[in-house]
């Protein structure tokens, strides 16, 4: 939960050269410019093949578990083993399918708010941007009172309000506080783009607002939307996570936060179950890592004094 | 002054809303929480206190929300945030100041350290381009900024506690052989129960500092003025210090505040885990025994402390560069 690493870089600059409206379908373009800073960035690959691992298990989890995730059926407190490959809870739980069936809940929320926060972004900050004068004020001011206070305190008090969250819930809160310092960045950006000759060539052409906003500005940013999306994805883990382990999310669900709940109510760590919390704890850092290393690749893809230098060049500055 | 007075606008402006939020949450959820919470507690409750607490929540009243806002308002700037239902008959402010120093205490020190030991690593990293440090430092903080802070906490108590048996893994000093108070014994214990929370709340915050310092360094060092200093024959420390890092520290003291929410949140799952006894562990304490009043007036703390130090560090940023004063 620590400052999204994009904050420094991407504001201000497009996205780099050959985005001025010269392809004819700006869309496509930036996507394959994206697939190809992921191939050519280590930190990206590392972090899209960990992604791809997760996706993968959230989708066949029975292939790689054989145990039931629910079943309370085994010896509790079991050691590591190869018939329980992480040990049993004390409720006689097999730990190594809680942990891969755990996955699917975390993937899910993660993407979902990523997807919904950006959206919700892409409309603010856009519009802001866009419309300017009185609306531009007061969604600035909507956006900049949500990015100071602090999130999960209040994330807290919402779900004990309404007595733990579940899935859905977890989603729609997370999602309904969390958008805004993806608008404020996007507006920046839009704002900065607002007065190019592209933009200006398609209001003469007298193209409709909607048009120009919808295929013309929104494909520029395509990087920064999709940091975003990282960004949120990385947050919506660990907020969901930690509201999950403190007991607000649903004490029945197959995830990572509330296995760490189960393994922290009944102290596993003190009676010599440290797999209970040890394995979902590296888990979400594992997933985290795989979203952070991605969106750090693509600040040095939009900043490129940012990348590493091999030693041989010498400094630049001289 | 300008920009001073529109950061101090601002503040007022979020404490309101951050004041209407917390009016308006219990009201808007499904069946008003606040009622079954009353009823439970409802035996054991003086009438002064109650009507404090209705006033808070809006539970018997057939007062208009207009008038219920303007009554809850009164209530809060007359420092009246209810009796608190788990430690009853104690007031929440009272409740409050026994815990608000311990985390003050942790949290305080551990952001300032966090900030200058991130500052001074990210500067030498930018400063070291390409040498050894720059290039392990940022790929392990970008995986230290995604591992959840509780977790870190769990895993040093697993190998310094329970393993190790170097430090306590609970509590914020040892109960049962000490009175707080001014004694050698009770200040060693307290800075020895603080050590695994202080060290977990590092880990997971120094890497930001680290990487927004580096990342802006890195574009200073190609400014002007820099090769101009250089090419006066300036001393690399001289340029580094005071050339390259006074500027590119601007970013970090901003996001200094802006990370402040990120840390209280870390504080609240590190105290969690150690039982350490500040607002954090309250806030939840006080979640889990439905302890809604406490809960209250613990979010609106912890609100007005992140808004002030953002004010703080805005009008520092303010003093410190020209710039944001004329683009105000």
């Amino acid at each position: 939960m620590s400052m999204p690493l994009s904050s420094v870089t991407t504001v201000g600059e497009p996205a780099g050269p050959g985005v001025t409206g010269r392809s004819k379908r700006p869309a496509t373009h930036a996507l394959a410019r994206l697939t190809r800073a992921v191939r050519s960035n280590h930190k990206a690959t590392a972090g899209a093949i960990m992604l791809g691992i997760f996706v993968l298990v959230s989708i066949f989890p029975g292939i790689i578990a054989r145990d039931s995730p629910s079943a309370d059926i085994y010896k509790p407190r079991l050691g590591l083993s190869t018939a329980h490959l992480l040990g049993t809870t004390s409720f006689g739980q097999d730990m190594w399918a809680q942990v891969v069936y755990g996955t699917r809940n975390v993937l899910i929320i993660a993407f979902s708010v990523g997807l919904l926060t950006t959206t919700i972004a892409v409309l603010i900050g856009v519009a802001a941007a866009y419309l300017g004068g009185a609306w531009d004020g007061v969604l600035g001011v909507i956006t900049d009172i949500l990015l100071v206070i602090p999130l999960f305190p209040l994330l807290i008090v919402i779900t004990a309000y309404a007595h733990g969250a579940s899935t859905l819930v977890l989603i729609v809160v997370i999602t309904a506080t969390g958008w805004s310092f993806t608008a404020r960045q996007l507006r920046s950006q839009a704002l900065s783009l607002r007065s190019r000759d592209f933009l200006e060539a398609a209001r003469v052409r007298g193209e409709r607002k909607l048009y120009v906003i919808v295929v013309e500005l929104i494909p520029t940013m395509t990087s920064l939307i999709v940091a975003s999306f990282l960004t949120n994805a990385l947050y919506a883990v660990l907020f969901a996570s930690s509201l999950q382990f403190i007991g607000l999310g649903d004490p029945n669900a197959q995830s990572w936060g509330t296995m760490l709940y189960w393994a922290q109510n009944e102290a596993a760590l003190q009676t010599g179950q440290p797999m209970w919390a040890i394995a979902p704890g590296f888990c979400i850092a594992a997933l985290g890592a795989a979203f952070a290393l991605l969106n750090y690749a693509f600040d040095e893809v939009g900043n490129p004094a940012l990348r590493p230098v091999r030693r041989s060049r010498g400094k630049r500055a001289r | 002054m300008r920009y001073a007075l529109r950061r101090l606008g601002f503040f007022v402006l979020t404490l309101w809303a951050a004041l209407t939020l917390n009016f308006l949450l219990p009201r808007l959820m499904p069946g008003n929480p606040a009622l079954a919470m009353m009823s439970k507690f409802h035996g054991e409750l003086g009438p002064n206190a109650l009507k404090a607490l209705e006033i808070l929540f809006g539970v018997n009243t057939h007062q208009s929300l207009i008038s219920q806002y303007f009554g809850y308002l009164h209530q809060i700037a007359t420092w009246n945030f209810g009796t608190s239902l788990s430690q009853y008959p104690e007031s929440v402010s009272s409740v409050i100041g026994g815990a608000i120093w311990y985390t003050l205490g942790l949290v305080g020190i551990t952001t300032i350290l966090a900030f200058l030991l991130g500052t001074g690593l990210g500067a030498v990293a930018a400063w070291r381009r390409g040498g050894r440090l720059d290039s392990i430092m940022p790929p392990v903080f970008v995986i230290t900024s995604a591992v959840p802070y509780f977790w870190v906490g769990m895993v040093l108590v697993l190998i310094f506690s329970l393993t190790l048996h170097w430090l306590p893994s609970q509590g914020g000093f040892n109960v049962t052989s000490d009175t707080p108070g001014l004694s050698l014994g009770y200040i060693g214990d307290l800075l020895q129960h603080a050590v695994l929370p202080a060290v977990s709340l590092l880990i997971t915050t120094i890497g930001t500092w680290i990487l927004t310092m580096r990342n802006t360094m890195i574009t200073t060092l190609a400014e002007d003025y820099v090769r101009m200093g250089r090419a006066k024959g300036l001393s690399s420390r001289r340029i580094m210090v005071d050339y390259a890092a006074r500027n590119a520290i601007l970013p970090n003291l901003t996001g200094f505040a802006m990370s402040l929410g990120f840390v209280v949140s870390g504080a609240i799952l590190i105290e969690y885990v150690f039982n350490y006894p500040g607002v954090g562990f309250m806030l939840l304490q006080a979640v889990q025994g439905e302890d809604f009043p406490l809960m209250q007036a613990l979010f609106l703390l912890i609100t007005v402390a992140v808004l002030l130090a953002i004010l703080i560090a805005d009008v520092a940023t303010a003093l410190l560069d020209p710039r944001t004063r004329t683009a105000g």
